[in-house]
């Protein structure tokens, strides 16, 4: 007088066998959708209709828009994309539905701006974004930054990138280098130094893990112009020393121009080649790399490193 | 057991008749043909958009409701009333029970919904003034409707199997909810790191995919719907709804019935 | 064989919401029933009578113990088809019409098509309703939704049927039409099993009875046979207006109505009694023995549970 173990058994098994099949095909389903997805987002691509239609519940809608601009522009870069044309709309409605989120001026600064397949290329409507981010939130010292780093990085108008850094600075709390930088701007923009000193300030100064780890990228590309730069520049010493190219670096170290065996930011020692250039060994794992690749060298798509 | 489960679907399908379920088909012809009326006065290029956004969307609510505004009483109310033992007393198994109200109220939505179709076409025809051939995947996009009605319906008669009737509702509405935004929720889990993007990620793939299922935005658009799709997203459905159906008839085995 | 084999049934319920206390409603229960008998299931409100009908019909599983009705398992389908069930007080989907729950409990019963609407109306008219077929329930009186629990029992024609206070709600021909129609079932051989609160319709029908009170058996038996275990009484009438002092002794219960008086005392007195009235010259109209009911017998076994009932169960 129990419970039918027999209707038990089968009842069991076929709720296992259901929810297997359910998650297997809910997998198939996300694979055959996959951008059908977020075009029909983005129907409603107004975001004073979306505000309305939200019913007022406009902080969860701006926190799921975010996270599909942040989906969206994950799985497109992972796939070495050339272009991230809904990136634009999506900060766009998340910034409309909530102006106070500010990782989302932040990620459009990073993201928006840079050219593809890095970003989606749209300098103009960063800069725009984050215009209306200084609106909202006029007392946010990153939105500032943010601003600057748009102009000196991808538009490389220093002088815009100094007032944006200034008015920054006069913000209570801002980070003590927007000073520092608006004051350089001017007469340094184009050193490599400068670049180092932003790319730091946005790497300690993000929350985000996609921003920090592109940061980090782009640090190690510059610290590996840096070597190459001083390294070459030892070996130019060299030859004018002796008249000949050095054959390795220890020929630099028994000439007293160099100490140590330089490595790169991943441990491995540099390469001197016979024309007297100096390389890196693993040019795949420095994107953005501008000197210090062998030549007829193309990069493969970017990706982020997982170690930051 | 063949001919039991036919006999409780059909008095489950009785029940909801003579309990003027039908009756909301009148609101929404009223509905339908205010919106078309309107639509056709302020002739602004999107009429098509408006009336199928506006009708499919009706239909799905409208059922969705109804789905769970029976189902959820579906069980609890004979255990309730007591006109279960009158039943059970009969050589009728407990899991035929359930099976056939699920049937019974699923037959039900889907007379409901062959009823709404029918008006949200006659609205179409209204303001497009011919049939177009976009108009097979506005059938589509209510076969789809059709497949969350399935699962929905599964869902509340689970609840309905052990908890009381606003507390059913409460939860059968939840999962509705969560479940139109199940994709995201996969990305939110996707983001989630540590023992928080194991739970997010059990849970989102647990949860009912009505995004998925919501193709009423393509269509409205005039785009279709993949084949393969249709088939994967027909298993989905019957997949979910036996595994609700299942745990109901789990839970219903052991009830000791007051 | 035996109809209704019961092995130490046991039903225990935790009540309350943080702490469970544990509520006996049915202490292990031994019981059979024959087939071909009407046995009657007695016992106060709350005694556990129908906590025992939900076990035997699967509605309810049991914390201990085991029962066997026709030789099969609870919940055998089988076995369901030869049995009918009369819940107390019931209630039916009162959106349909009597005809049409009927049908539908054919259906659910295996009755081949062509034979359920003439069982239905036959069954209709057996209980007293042949015009009501077409009357949604929810129009129905009490006394009617009672017949028509009746006829769901007995429209499959089953061999074996449980009915749990049949009589309530019903009026004195009702009543009379019921304890009519339980006759009739059982000359045709089928076994009856019913409980109930109404002693006098127990004494009227059971072959045997049981007794329950706070979910223990209390006693079980032959109507005749338990009766017969008391004392038996008889009743003694005679002229006269007062009773006189010496009367009293021998005759504590007297009852004086107009010039009547009546006593009734045990059997073992009635010589004495009859004696002392000849002595004091009083005329006897009647000296007539009680057939003592099973109310004695009844009132007898539950006693001494009111003594124990200060134990928790």
């Amino acid at each position: 007088m129990k419970p039918s173990r027999q209707v038990t058994m089968v009842a069991t098994t076929l709720l296992m066998v259901c929810m297997l099949t359910s998650v297997w095909l809910l997998r198939q389903v996300d694979r055959m959708r996959g951008a059908a997805t977020l075009q029909e987002v983005l129907y409603i691509s107004s975001p004073a209709a979306l505000k309305r239609l939200s019913l007022g519940y406009n902080g969860l809608l701006a926190d799921i828009y975010w996270t599909r601009a942040v989906q969206y522009f994950g799985s497109k870069h992972f796939a070495g994309a050339q272009h991230y044309d809904l990136l634009a709309p999506l900060l766009e409605i998340t910034t409309a539905l909530d102006p106070r989120l500010t990782v989302a001026y932040e990620f459009g600064a990073n993201f928006l701006a840079p050219p593809p397949p890095n970003g989606a290329g749209m300098p103009e409507r960063a800069i725009q974004l984050t215009e209306f981010g200084i609106r909202n939130n006029p007392a946010e010292w990153r939105l500032y930054y943010d601003l600057g780093f748009i102009y000196y990085t991808e538009l490389k108008d220093y002088s815009h990138a100094a007032d944006a850094f200034a008015r920054g600075s006069q913000v209570p709390n801002a980070h003590p280098f927007l000073r520092v930088m608006a004051a350089q701007m001017a007469q340094h923009g184009g050193e490599l130094r400068m670049a180092q000193m932003m790319w730091s300030t946005t790497y300690q100064s993000t929350e985000d893990r996609n921003v920090r780890a592109n940061a980090a990228t782009h640090l190690r590309a510059l610290q590996v112009e840096q070597d190459v730069s001083n390294l070459e520049s030892l070996v130019a010493d060299y030859r004018a020393k002796t008249g000949r190219l050095p054959a390795s670096f220890t020929d630099l170290q028994s000439a007293g121009l160099l100490r140590e065996i330089p490595v790169d930011p991943f441990g491995h020692t540099y390469k001197l080649t016979a024309d007297g250039r100096v390389e890196v060994r693993t040019p795949d794992d420095f994107p953005f790399l501008t000197k210090g690749t062998p030549p007829g060298y193309v990069a493969p798509p970017p990706r982020f490193l997982p170690s930051d | 057991m063949s001919s039991r489960i036919p006999h409780i679907a059909s008095n489950t399908f009785r029940e909801a008749v003579r309990d003027r379920v039908l009756y909301n088909l009148i609101a929404f012809a009223v509905l339908m043909c205010g919106a078309s009326i309107l639509v056709g006065q302020i002739s602004i290029g999107i009429e098509r958009l408006v009336v199928i956004n506006l009708g499919l969307t009706a239909v799905s609510l409208f059922g969705v409701v109804i789905a769970i505004f029976i189902g959820i009483g579906l069980v609890s109310k004979e255990i309730e009333k007591r006109t279960l033992y009158t039943v059970l007393s009969r050589p009728v198994q407990r899991w035929e029970f359930i099976v056939g109200k699920f049937l019974g109220l699923a037959g039900t939505l889907v007379v409901n919904t062959f009823f709404m179709a029918i008006g949200v076409f006659l609205a179409l025809l209204y303001v497009s003034h011919r049939v177009q051939a976009a108009d097979g995947w506005v059938l589509v996009a209510l076969y789809f409707i059709v497949l969350q009605f399935l699962i929905i319906t599964a869902l509340a008669l689970f609840f309905s199997s052990f908890s009381s009737p606003l507390l059913s509702a409460v939860f059968a509405f939840s999962l509705f909810v969560i479940g139109s935004f199940a994709e995201d929720l996969r990305g939110f889990a996707a983001m989630a790191q540590g023992v928080a993007h194991w739970f997010a990620t059990g849970a989102a793939y647990l949860v009912p995919n009505f995004s998925s299922l919501n193709v009423i935005g393509s269509v409205a658009h005039g785009q279709g719907v993949a084949g393969a799709l249709i088939f994967s997203e027909t298993a989905y459905a019957i997949v979910y709804a036996a595994m609700a159906l299942c745990g109901a008839v789990l839970i219903f085995e052991r009830r000791n019935l007051k | 064989m035996t109809a209704i084999e019961i092995r130490g049934l046991t039903k225990t319920y935790q009540v309350g919401f943080w702490r469970k206390r544990p509520k006996c409603a049915l202490r292990p229960l031994h019981l059979n029933v024959e087939e071909g008998e009407i046995f009657g299931f007695l016992g106060p409100n709350g005694a556990g009578k129908t906590t025992t009908l939900k076990l035997l019909m699967g509605l309810v599983y049991p914390t201990a113990g085991s029962a066997r009705i026709l030789g099969c398992e609870i919940n055998d389908p089988l076995m369901k088809a030869q049995i009918g069930f009369l819940p107390e007080q019931p209630y039916f989907y009162d959106y349909l019409t009597a005809t049409e729950l009927l049908e539908y409990y054919a259906q659910l019963s295996g009755i081949a098509t062509k034979d359920r609407k003439p069982r239905v109306s036959e069954v209709l008219g057996r209980v007293g309703l042949p015009d009501a077929g077409g009357t949604q329930l929810r129009k129905f009186s009490k006394g009617m939704l009672q017949r028509v629990g009746i006829a769901q029992a007995i429209l499959h024609n089953p061999r074996l049927l449980f009915f749990d206070e049949p009589m309530s709600g019903l009026d004195p021909i009702g009543r009379r039409e019921v304890r009519d129609l339980m006759e009739e079932l059982k000359q045709a051989g089928k076994t009856v099993f019913f409980s109930t609160h109404i002693l006098s319709d127990a004494e009227a029908l059971c072959d045997r009875v049981a007794i329950i009170h706070q979910g223990e058996l209390r006693g079980v038996g032959a109507v005749a046979d338990l009766t017969s275990s008391v004392e038996s009484k008889v009743e003694v009438v005679w002229l006269g207006n007062s009773v006189a002092a010496s009367l009293k002794t021998l005759a504590p219960q007297c009852h004086v109505t107009g010039d009547t008086v009546r006593a009734v005392v045990p059997e073992a007195s009635q010589d004495a009694l009859v004696d002392a009235l000849r002595r004091e010259r009083l005329h006897i109209v009647s000296v007539t023995p009680l057939r003592t009911s099973l109310e004695e017998y009844y009132v007898q076994k539950l006693k001494p549970s009111e003594a124990a009932a200060g134990v928790r169960s």
